[in-house]
């Protein structure tokens, strides 16, 4: 099973790393996006995967089962999602702002902070 | 629902049963506090007017708190709480070392200068959408960083600190804010992301994310475990955070963009996260894979400083020449880690925590300089000295600090530093700092000479004859600062001895592993 996962994974930091490289602001958005869910995907494969054994401790035991799901990746993973969700939020909502004021999603053309012609400092009084 | 209960004699099992010292509720108690005053202080957005009075006090409550965490650290040593009571590590652990307390202490001192600045920088506008809160909120993931004891809550408080970051970052709402925001956003995002795909590796190999409990399992785990990958994979993500050559160019594309304390507090604070960061994981946890990347530490170290001070001196905008200078010092930083020795790592330790206290206060200066008719801009500024002769020796000290010239703070790291590289016989790493200084000396010397030596132009004069008089508030942060450059440098020796120890804490974690699990032989 974890060999087909970390495929999965390998394929979405690809796809992430190919969108990252993109000029444009809304594809290297998506390019976050998918990225997460790899890493999410990680972390849930890292944490050893079972099947269809949950993590309840039984009323005759004080201890899990050994094969139980590692109840931990989840906590993680679900850490992880609420804040790469809320990321995706605000910045979705700041380059759409930024495409508004700067009038382009180009990465390339937005040189407000850092202009192309900026003068050289003076080099004496 | 009712199952089979246990007893409770069999709680200790599960729990830490023995009472907590008073003292120890200072190790969560700042980060608590942070939080808890900036949801006040949100809920009362709307009163602009009462937001400073309740967040300086709050601040100046902050720095009680953490500098009594530090007097704590230093007496008693290294100090834990576990989240709930459980046993560690099944809880999430608060360890203070004296780096992490020396590190929580300065930057509370330096946020509380920022509150102060702030009250004249920032317009009602600017209050109403958060300016005190996330003031706040970026503090409580900063401390937050330096104090947990475990990896997963490490990257928690990033995310906290850098949200909050992306608030302060946009506030004003210009055209260039949304801009440099974008790009700062988005390369800090992919940083995180990187630390937390190497948490995800770190937690498969290691099956715990606790750091007292990671540096013990290192050593068995080493031989079998492909630790330098997992080890390559940090060093990436945090020189990234630490805007390290090559990955700092999200840096001079934006911290010269928000407002004025903003670019302040950014300038002291974030970037020495992420070289805290560095300084545990790569420092303590993993010393071994440290010493197999040294190499290449060194090398992005002493590109980072040259390169950043090259930058520095191409600048014509004040602000972005600063932000040029900010990388510089990760350099420096970095080439203490790069080291590994204990006089390697205390001159890091001690030029963060200069850099915190220097950068900060410079962006404070250059503001106020602006404020009183001059500008951000090389080309047209002048005249300040005339306007003001005690804003223009203040600066002109801090121009020295930062350049690493005794008396003041930022000379003693560097000398410890030099040493530490000559004796090893990294003979160029010596040099680059060196260099650098010099460097450094020019860039900032010719700042003060085109800025404030030079007499202003008459235009310039005219355009601002009803420039206001010095403000009082920013005159007292930047006084504040000053002076705690200035007496680090002359009275150096408690700086210099608390580093050492900070450093050794960092090459000997027993003292850490002792203080999260009581009964554990230290190996």
């Amino acid at each position: 099973m974890e060999p087909l996962f970390a495929l999965l994974v390998g394929a979405l930091f690809t796809v992430a790393i190919y969108l990252f490289m993109s000029k444009h602001i809304i594809r290297v958005l998506m390019g976050a996006a998918i990225l997460s869910n790899g890493v999410n995907l990680l972390i849930f494969t890292a944490g050893r995967i079972t099947r269809e054994v949950p993590p309840i401790i039984g009323a005759d035991s004080d201890v899990l089962q050994a094969s139980a799901a590692n109840p931990l990746p989840q906590a993680l993973v679900l850490t992880a999602i609420v804040i790469a969700f809320s990321f995706f939020a605000f910045l979705l909502v700041l380059g759409y702002r930024a495409f508004q004021k700067l009038d382009t999603d180009n990465s390339d053309e937005m040189r407000v902070a850092e202009p192309v012609n900026e003068s050289a400092p003076p080099l004496g009084y | 629902m009712a199952g089979k209960s246990v007893g409770l004699e069999d709680l200790s099992v599960a729990f830490v049963m023995e009472p907590l010292a008073a003292a120890d509720w200072l190790i969560p108690g700042p980060v608590v506090f942070c939080l808890l005053v900036g949801s006040v202080l949100l809920m009362l957005r709307k009163r602009t007017d009462l937001q400073p009075l309740i967040a300086i006090p709050a601040l100046v409550v902050l720095c009680a708190m953490t500098l009594g965490l530090l007097a704590h650290v230093v007496v008693n040593g290294t100090v834990s709480m576990t989240m709930g009571r459980w046993l560690p590590p099944f809880g999430i652990s608060f360890t203070v070392d004296a780096m992490g307390a020396f590190f929580a202490a300065t930057s509370s001192l330096v946020a509380l200068a920022a509150g102060i600045y702030g009250r004249g920088d920032v317009d009602h506008s600017g209050r109403r959408y958060g300016f005190y809160p996330f003031l706040l909120l970026i503090m409580a993931g900063v401390l937050g960083a330096f104090m947990t004891g475990d990896i997963f809550n490490l990257y928690v408080w990033f995310e906290v600190l850098l949200i909050s970051s992306f608030g302060l970052l946009v506030l004003g709402n210009e055209r260039a804010q949304l801009d440099g925001g974008v790009k700062y956003a988005f390369l800090n995002l992919i940083a995180t992301t990187l630390f937390l795909i190497a948490t995800g590796y770190l937690y498969g190999l290691f099956g715990t994310l606790n750091m007292a409990d990671i540096a013990i399992k290192a050593t068995e785990l080493r031989g079998t475990a492909p630790l330098m990958t997992l080890v390559t994979l940090f060093l990436l993500a945090f020189a990234m955070k630490a805007a390290a050559f090559p990955v700092n160019f999200w840096l001079p594309a934006s911290y010269h963009t928000p407002k004025l304390v903003v670019s302040a507090l950014f300038a002291g604070l974030l970037t020495k996260v992420g070289i805290y960061a560095l300084l545990r994981i790569l420092g303590m946890l993993f010393p071994v894979e440290r010493e197999e990347l040294s190499f290449i530490i060194a090398i992005v170290a002493a590109l980072t400083m040259v390169l950043g001070v090259m930058g520095a001196l191409a600048q014509n905008d004040i602000r972005r020449a600063m932000g040029f200078l900010v990388i510089s010092g990760i350099g420096v930083m970095m080439a203490g880690l790069a080291l590994g020795s204990p006089a390697g790592l205390s001159g890091a330790i001690f030029y963060a925590a200069h850099s915190m206290v220097v950068m900060t206060a410079l962006y404070f200066a250059i503001g106020i300089a602006a404020q009183l008719g001059g500008s951000f801009m090389l080309s047209s500024a002048g005249g300040l000295y005339a306007r003001s002769a005690v804003l223009a020796f203040l600066t002109l000290m801090l121009f020295l600090s930062v350049s690493g010239l005794p008396p003041f703070s930022g000379f003693w790291p560097k000398v410890v530093l030099v040493k530490a590289s000559l004796d090893v016989g990294a003979w160029w790493l010596a040099a680059a700092i060196l260099v650098t200084g010099l460097l450094t000396t020019i860039a900032v010397g010719r700042i003060w000479a085109l800025a404030y030596w030079r007499p202003a132009n008459a235009g310039a004069l005219e355009q601002h004859a009803a420039a206001q008089s010095l403000p009082a508030g920013a005159m007292a942060a930047l006084a504040g600062l000053v002076v705690l450059s200035v007496g680090a440098g002359l009275w150096p020796e408690p700086v210099l001895v608390l580093a050492q120890d900070a450093a050794l804490g960092l090459i000997d974690p027993s003292a850490y592993v002792l203080s999260v699990f009581p009964g554990e032989v230290p190996q």
